[in-house]
């Protein structure tokens, strides 16, 4: 059998209050930046950007992904890879087609 | 190796160790989480996809959310996942007392959570932004824009989205008072407490979709101004 990776670990506290503190920061941030009309598409990619910072931190601390054995890393990872078939993929499809605006800009 | 095992408080009959009962229920779990991520995952989509054909009606819709209410939310979730991990932690070193304590923290914050969107959804209402109004009463006073269907339809995104998030939180605080009682009768110990840790990856994925939510929804139309 498998050699015991993952003895009784126990994430730090300190981990937590930094996650804790990197996702106040952030959310200030993105609400700061929010109120200033930036050109193209960069309100949404600054959004989406922080959003998924965000979202690792989470996962990877409080959900103890970063200690987790490889076989549950590599599930997160197809998961996210299943989400982005969809996402990307079907947008592939939609944008392509007559009449439809990118992000943020409206059609002619 | 069985009656070994059969020694183990909390350890099930048909693992061998701990570890791999561990493994097991944290895989399950993450398994049942990525089928969550697909679930909401049509509802990105059928955002994204609207909100690139109705820009404007998005930003529009978007400006009649309170960011204030929105971010304070926001800001509930955050605290509330400290508290969840938190929780964890002492059920890990077999504090009963702290972990109750945090889990009761968890369980106060998810519930002003809720409450702050229940105001919020009043609100709506009363300003008849509920998109069934419109369609079931056409006379009803629209807000005053030429964008009525595009906003709509963002409204009515919104109101899935949410509410279908707002559903995982009640089913949450109904999983914490579970575990919250198991907590009190003394269930967990520092060997076993793995359904506070699994729980707790169920409270930071519902966590995650509204770090996403706030800013596709409240924060997309901020920076337009005139008011609503």
């Amino acid at each position: 059998m498998a050699e015991h990776t993952s003895e009784h670990h126990i994430v730090p506290l300190k981990y937590y209050f930094g996650v804790f503190a990197l996702l106040m920061v952030f959310t200030a941030l993105t609400v700061w930046v929010a109120q200033f009309d930036l050109p193209g598409l960069w309100n949404i990619i600054v959004a989406l950007t922080v959003a998924c910072i965000k979202a690792t931190a989470v996962v990877l601390i409080f959900m103890h992904v970063k200690w987790s054995s490889k076989l549950t890393q590599v599930i997160i990872i197809a998961g996210l890879f299943w989400l982005a078939i969809l996402l990307i993929m079907t947008m592939a499809d939609y944008l392509v087609r007559g009449g439809w605006g990118v992000l943020g800009v409206q059609p002619n | 190796m069985a009656d070994h095992a059969a020694h183990v408080p909390g350890l099930a009959h048909h693992f061998v160790s701990m570890e791999q009962q561990k493994e097991a229920g944290t895989i399950g779990m993450w398994l049942f989480l990525l089928t969550e991520v697909m679930f909401f995952g049509g509802l990105f989509l059928a955002y994204t996809i609207y909100r690139a054909k109705y820009p404007d009606g998005f930003l529009q819709g978007s400006h009649l959310l309170s960011v204030p209410l929105g971010g304070l939310n926001t800001v509930v979730l955050i605290v509330s996942s400290l508290t969840m991990a938190m929780a964890v932690y002492y059920s890990q070193l077999g504090e009963r007392k702290k972990l109750l304590g945090f889990l009761t923290l968890t369980l106060i914050l998810g519930t002003v959570f809720l409450v702050v969107k229940y105001f919020e959804y009043a609100e709506k209402f009363h300003h008849n932004l509920f998109p069934a109004y419109w369609t079931y009463n056409p006379a009803a006073d629209h807000p005053p824009t030429q964008y009525h269907g595009h906003v709509q339809v963002f409204l009515w995104i919104y109101f899935m989205m949410t509410g279908l998030h707002a559903l995982h939180m009640i089913i949450g605080i109904a999983l914490l008072l579970v575990i919250m009682f198991l907590a009190h009768r003394g269930k967990f110990t520092k060997e076993y407490n793995s359904p506070v840790e699994i729980f707790g990856l169920y409270w930071h994925f519902v966590d995650i979709v509204w770090i996403f939510l706030f800013p596709l929804l409240y924060l997309t139309g901020y920076h337009v101004g005139g008011g609503h």
